[in-house]
């Protein structure tokens, strides 16, 4: 069995040494957030996630969901532990204060989510749903919506969905066909099927809120003509008390991959009661208000699988008995040396963690920028804040996905025969991670949003946010001695950035389909020269920690436990053994379209 | 030809005074007569209080300050007289028959033997403006009728009676085309000439068709735009610019004398919401608000009046599926959209296409003077022939029939066939017997449009194109979206230099864009500097320096003539041009300072060295890098050619084409006459006083802030400017070589380019269109 453990103290570094954190009760809205309050969140949050959610993890995946008459169960002690969760107010964190929400900054937040997303991802969706239920509801909705459904959507006594995949159309919405008829009383009637809904239907709360992208009658063709509604599972009378049973059911639950803990349902809207949210036809925007919110925590389902992939892969290798070092022989007193010896499972496990700790800074910097976003009190200052968010939501989304998803399948390796078997639970990472890839715009789609939307838009000025900041960084460091190692590669790898950047924005804007066939490629390169700055960084903020620390981490030094020291090898690793990937990537994106272009449809 | 040397203007209203002015733009003296005014001591009051408007007025009537010295004001008692020394005689006084038989019987009295009278009337017909009057006033007389504003607007109608000599046609189209730049449209002795007839038909047709079908203004002005060619202003923001009054007069008389029968009558009918506007002051801009206002009451609310009710509500954001499902890009699939805009759509175009059918034969020659008319009266894209080509004469046939309407003659005519063609390279039109004609230019006219149909580029990248004019002259075109120039502009330059050194002669740079240049591709330049990419934008800078400095120096004469705004680069690259042939309506300055930056082409050496040349300036080393700063730290636009010469942006002998279409033949007679013994220009040196000088000007930009005209960032752009004016660190016992100069743009440049400030201009810039003051 998998065990977890929260990784507080990496946390904390990224919290209050690399990022900002103790600056955060400086914004207005925020003043109650010090260290004092932030830390216990924290602890709090990993207790319940350690002691209470990743223990029903792995039976989670044995049983799954199942459907009988229309009422979708959820497996053993997912109850419960939604209970534990509700009470403990972790439905509540993010929420604005003014519904019943704690207010809690995105910096905290997404490592909360991270923790959730290490301990049972499958659970996490739950609560996960309801938040971006509640995100389009208080960006969009009535002020009688919001005061009828928030307070209970924030404290967790009911849920919410998104419904907008429909049979024939996921990524292409514009062909979208469920209908909403007006009545005269002000409501709509909703007809239509749904499918592949998270968390659509289950036992965890009384109700449950849909919110439904469906057309009016003349609508205008494509995504011009899409509107979103609002529809409970039980209406809910003036009272706020729950009347009866709305048009709304579960068809059926989808056997998957993974999340098999997560109920994905197929729903069926029977001229259900529905309220429009927002102004007709602009639906596609309130939904996509939560869909970038959503691809941020997307990216933390990577992060946490693989973090959790990690651990155990650590664990393993050091437990591991087999065969001998290559240097002689480690462990005499034993048949065999534990695994760990090896440079290769070194490789791995340094891979996994290299990119874990890596992708936790760059969600913190997107953290800490949507903060920025919400709260500081200069316009321009926000402006910038929202380019930087723009610009990195879908790197977020795809590159930490992708990086979880290669952490997880390294767990696997590690284990060997183990991994490949259910007993060990490596497997399952594997498949959990994967819908991360596709769900919330498939990874290709994050690719093409950054290469034809989030690149040209205002001739490159969300680019600025990123670009800006680390030129900065390498000028301020091109005489530092100390850095020369990291300040050297990494303004190798920004230049090829900036020469993939010019080229794909040049194409791109000539012939669309070159900017899309070097889209992928970019949007990795783009991510990992993110990466390595941050890496630079948190190697500058390590190297000063170890500097006067002495090599014996007796407990008495900077570095007492060796963090710091094993921050600056984690560093090196990247640079020395990921980084070097950014060469071959550019060769690609160079490469260009034309032969994919050029191969007949019919030769495939 | 006789020469026209002193002109006289009769009637000093604001079409009269316009005429006058632009007259003297010319560079040929005028008298400006009106009446005696009953209650005032100055007899001339009336005239001279018309100049004192032009010179206050914006767009500036004259081109400059010289200009308006050439008008002499009097009136029509003390000074008719002096009528005798004239050789063109206007009369624009108010449009009253009688009035103006009275006041030609005074002009023949006086006038001299060869003389020419002309008339601007819009609405009185030439046959009764010279009825009853003797042979020789016959023979002299035609109408001129001028388009408000007499300066800017390029198009004039020409009518000549029977009686008329072909000689005096001739000499006032010839004075007409060459001294005051206009092109000249022949029209027939008929009611509202060419463009106000068939205006009034496509303005009434858009407002009457509008309310019959319930279309809102805001639909109609997005409708009746961009998608036909037409101006984006729209038709109702038209009428208000123009003023909703002068419609029911035009109207009117155009009512009266057009038979019955005319297409026209069917949208003669009286507008009770446009009366009642009209008689409660509501006449559009110039009163109290027009189909649209802007409420301050409500705090500067922008409203549009509402068709059905006649009252004011908020302006709406149209949402028009017609244009959105392509129609704003295909004419076609918006004239054939099933909506009611589509059916407006072509039920406002169709008829205005077949009424300008129509009018062939009987207002105008051909189908050119038509669309020439509507083109440059309205600032239509494509005239209304060039329009039918694109839909396609079948698809207009289908519709008229299927509308009942009759199908003029010459449409009929060009069934399966096109209004305009080209054969063997030859611009060919459809006339009314059915026969293709072959379109000659006049003498002195040379269009690259038509160079393009015989021959390809020598030289050719995705930014400029080098083509072979004739008689070993090149012309340098930029071919980019507002010909903005980038990195491609300036390789073809360097390659250009090459092949014209070894092949040719001289090398005009000259193209047929709306704007010369509007500068450096900003949004190439904030791209490359959003992601940092500070070797690239400095390679932009020192690539520019090196290409200017190559055709400054070049081995052959090189002429730069540019007509419409010439700005940044695009100025800067005239700057470096052996000799500047400038249509008078150029816009011309060094306006970085608007973004937040500062000239890096070689600006600021050469304004340094212009000043220091030519300047009339007090001795010294102090005010020419004073003079220089004045003008590019404020961004000083020159409002016309030969204001730019008073700024310097370009030289004394600088010389200036009054008419668009004669710009490039100018220019190339320009370039050849300089082949003869050419040498490349000395590189100047730099006496320049550094610090003290920087100081000063840094005294001068504080006073401007503490004052308010001169905002935080101004003074930090002012600061890097001065850097390079002043000459850095330098004093005048060490004078700087040309490159040193260029040196100091591309330091001062690269510093500047890196500050937020600098990219809060560039972002509202590129957002808005408008220079950010912060």
């Amino acid at each position: 069995m998998p065990t977890y453990k929260a990784p507080l103290r990496d946390m904390r570094f990224v919290l209050y040494e690399l990022m900002n954190a103790e600056k955060l009760p400086a914004l207005p809205g925020y003043e109650e957030f010090s260290r004092d309050l932030v830390d216990p969140v924290l602890e709090e949050a990993a207790k319940l996630c350690e002691e209470v959610l990743q223990p029903i993890n792995r039976s989670g995946d044995e049983e799954g969901c199942r459907l009988e008459n229309g009422v979708v169960y959820t497996p053993k002690g997912f109850k419960e532990a939604y209970t534990k969760f509700r009470e403990g107010g972790w439905t509540s964190i993010a929420c604005a204060p003014e519904y019943g929400g704690q207010g809690m900054p995105k910096i905290v937040n997404t490592m909360v989510e991270e923790m959730m997303c290490s301990a049972n991802l499958s659970f996490g969706l739950y609560p996960g749903l309801t938040y971006g239920t509640y995100v389009a509801l208080a960006g969009f909705g009535t002020a009688h919506q919001k005061a009828t459904y928030l307070p209970k959507l924030v404290d967790g006594r009911w849920s919410g969905t998104m419904c907008l995949t429909e049979p024939h159309c996921g990524t292409d919405l514009g062909m979208l066909r469920t209908a909403a008829k007006p009545q005269a009383d002000g409501s709509f009637q909703l007809t239509g099927t749904k499918i592949f809904i998270s968390a659509g239907e289950h036992d965890l709360t009384d109700n449950i809120i849909h919110l439904v992208l469906a057309r009016l009658p003349g609508a205008p063709a494509g995504t011009k003509g899409i509107s979103l509604f609002l529809v409970p599972k039980f209406l809910v009378k003036d009272d706020g008390s729950l009347g009866s049973r709305n048009g709304v059911s579960c068809g059926s639950i989808e056997h998957k991959m993974g999340i098999k803990a997560s109920a994905t349902c197929v729903m069926n809207f029977d001229n259900a009661t529905g309220w429009l949210v927002g102004e007709a036809h602009k639906g596609m925007r309130a939904m996509f208000t939560m869909m970038n919110a959503e691809r941020i925590s997307v990216g933390m389902q990577g992060l946490g699988i693989g973090e959790v992939s990690y651990q155990n892969a650590t664990i393993y290798a050091k437990d591991r008995i087999q065969g001998r070092s290559l240097s002689g022989v480690k462990n005499p007193s034993k048949a065999a040396d534990p695994i760990i010896v090896h440079p290769d499972v070194r490789r791995m496990l340094l891979t996994q963690r290299a990119y874990v700790e890596g992708c936790r800074a760059l969600a913190a910097w997107a953290g800490e920028t949507l903060d920025t976003s919400g709260h500081h009190p200069d316009p321009k200052v926000r402006q910038d804040a929202d380019d930087f968010v723009a610009l990195m939501t879908p790197i977020v989304k795809a590159l930490i996905t992708d990086l979880g998803y290669e952490a997880a399948n390294i767990g696997v390796q590690v284990y060997g025969g183990h991994g490949y078997i259910r007993e060990w639970g490596m497997e399952q990472f594997v498949r959990d991670c994967r819908i991360a890839q596709i769900y919330e715009g498939t990874n290709g789609i994050q690719a093409l949003d950054l290469v034809g939307r989030k690149m040209p838009a205002n001739f490159g000025r969300n680019l600025r946010q990123f670009f800006h900041p680390v030129a900065d960084y390498i000028e301020g460091h091109q005489h530092n001695e100390a850095m020369a190692e990291f300040i050297g590669p990494l303004t190798k790898a920004f230049t090829r950035l900036q020469q993939a950047t010019g080229f794909v924005a040049q194409k791109g804007m000539a012939r669309p389909e070159e900017a899309g066939a070097a889209a992928t490629e970019y949007l990795r390169l783009f991510g990992l020269v993110a990466l390595a700055y941050l890496w630079a960084r948190m190697a500058e903020i390590s190297l000063a920690k170890t500097a006067t620390a002495t090599d014996q981490h007796d407990g008495t030094g900077p570095d007492p436990d060796g963090f710091y020291k094993h921050k600056v090898l984690t560093a090196r690793f990247y640079y020395e053994r990921i980084l070097p990937e950014t060469s071959s990537l550019v060769a690609k994106i160079m490469a260009g379209g034309k032969t994919m272009m050029a191969f007949e449809e019919a030769a495939f | 030809m006789a020469e026209i040397k002193r002109v006289a203007v009769i009637g000093a209203g604001v079409m009269g005074a316009g005429i006058a002015a632009h007259v003297a733009n010319a560079g040929v003296p005028v008298l400006l007569l009106d009446i005696v005014p009953k209650e005032s001591t100055d007899r001339d009051a009336v005239a001279k209080g018309a100049v004192e408007k032009m010179l206050k007025t914006d767009p500036a009537p004259f081109m400059s300050k010289a200009a308006a010295r050439l008008v002499e004001t009097g009136n029509i008692e003390d000074h008719l007289a002096q009528l005798a020394d004239c050789d063109l005689i206007i009369e624009a006084i108010i449009e009253r028959l009688d009035l103006k038989q009275a006041l030609y019987d005074k002009i023949e009295a006086v006038r001299k033997d060869g003389s020419i009278v002309t008339s601007n009337t819009s609405t009185i017909a030439l046959a009764k403006l010279v009825e009853g009057r003797p042979a020789r006033f016959q023979r002299d007389f035609l109408i001129t009728h001028f388009f408000n504003p007499p300066r800017y607007m390029r198009l004039l109608e020409i009518v000549s009676g029977p009686a008329t000599s072909k000689a005096a046609v001739e000499t006032v189209s010839h004075f007409c085309d060459v001294k005051l730049g206009k092109s000249v449209v022949h029209c027939k002795d008929r009611p509202g000439f060419i463009a106000n007839r068939l205006g009034v038909f496509w303005l009434q047709a858009s407002v009457i068709e509008a309310m019959d079908r319930g279309i809102t203004i805001e639909e109609a002005d997005k409708i009746i735009a961009r998608p036909m060619g037409i101006p984006k202003t729209g038709v109702f923001a038209l009428l208000d610019l123009v003023g909703l009054d002068l419609m029911p007069h035009v109207q009117k008389s155009l009512e009266g004398a057009l038979p019955k029968d005319d297409p026209v009558q069917a949208y003669m009918r009286g507008n009770p919401l446009v009366e009642r506007m009209i008689a409660t002051g509501y006449t559009g801009r110039k009163g109290k608000g027009g189909f649209y206002r802007i409420n301050r009451e409500k705090g500067k609310v922008k409203e549009a009046i509402d068709l059905k009710t006649g009252e004011y509500r908020p302006e709406a954001k149209s949402e028009i599926a017609a244009l959105d499902e392509g129609g704003a890009k295909s004419l076609g699939k918006l004239l054939t959209h099933d909506s009611v805009h589509g059916k407006y759509a072509a039920a406002v175009l169709m008829p205005t296409l077949a009424y300008a059918a129509f009018l062939v034969g009987d207002a105008a020659d051909d189908i050119d003077s038509i669309d020439e008319a509507m083109r440059l009266g309205y600032n239509w894209k494509s005239g209304p022939f060039e329009l039918i080509d694109q839909i396609g004469v079948d698809k207009l046939v289908g519709w008229l029939e299927a509308h009942k309407k009759s199908v003029p003659t010459i449409v009929l005519k060009a069934k399966d066939r096109t209004f305009y063609r080209v054969e063997n390279g030859q611009r060919q039109m459809l006339g009314l017997d059915g026969a293709y004609h072959d379109m000659k230019r006049p003498d002195g006219v040379l269009m690259l449009a038509d160079i393009k149909l015989t021959s390809k580029p020598i030289l050719k990248n995705g930014s400029a194109a080098l083509w072979d004019i004739g008689d070993g002259v090149a012309c340098f075109e930029f071919t980019t979206k507002m010909n903005a120039l980038d990195n491609e502009t300036m390789a073809l330059i360097q390659k250009s230099i090459a092949h014209v050194a070894k092949s040719m002669k001289a090398m005009v740079i000259y193209n047929e864009g709306t704007n010369f240049s509007a500068g450096a591709n900003l949004g190439l330049a904030v791209f490359a500097a959003n992601i940092a990419a500070w070797p690239q934008i400095e390679q932009l800078i020192a690539g520019g320096q090196a290409t200017y400095k190559a055709l400054k120096y070049a081995p052959f004469p090189t002429v730069g003539a540019p007509s419409g705004m010439a700005l940044g680069g695009g100025c800067e690259v005239l700057l470096h041009c052996s000799a500047v042939q400038a249509h008078a309506e150029t816009y011309t300055g060094l306006v970085e300072v608007g973004v937040g930056l500062i000239p890096g082409w070689g600006g600021c050496k050469e304004m340094l060295a212009r000043w220091a040349e030519f300047g009339r300036l007090p001795k010294g080393p102090m005010p020419v890098p004073s003079k220089a700063f004045e003008l590019i730290s404020t961004a000083t636009v020159a409002k016309s050619a030969a204001e730019a010469k008073e700024y310097l942006y370009f030289r004394p002998a600088d010389a200036i084409t009054m008419n668009r279409y004669r710009l490039l033949a100018d220019a190339k007679a320009k370039a050849l006459s300089l082949v003869a013994g050419y040498e490349p220009p000395k590189p100047p040196v730099y006496v320049l006083p550094g610090p003290t000088a920087k100081t000063a000007m840094a005294m001068a930009v504080d006073g401007f802030h503490r004052l308010g005209k001169a905002t935080d960032y101004d003074v930090v752009v002012s600061d890097a400017l001065a850097n390079v004016l002043s000459g850095g660190d330098t004093d005048v016992t060490t004078p700087l070589s040309e490159d040193q100069v260029l040196a100091l743009e591309v330091k001062n440049f690269m510093a500047i380019v890196r500050k937020p400030g600098t990219y809060a201009r560039i972002d509202h810039m590129l957002s808005t269109g408008k220079p950010l003051r912060n």
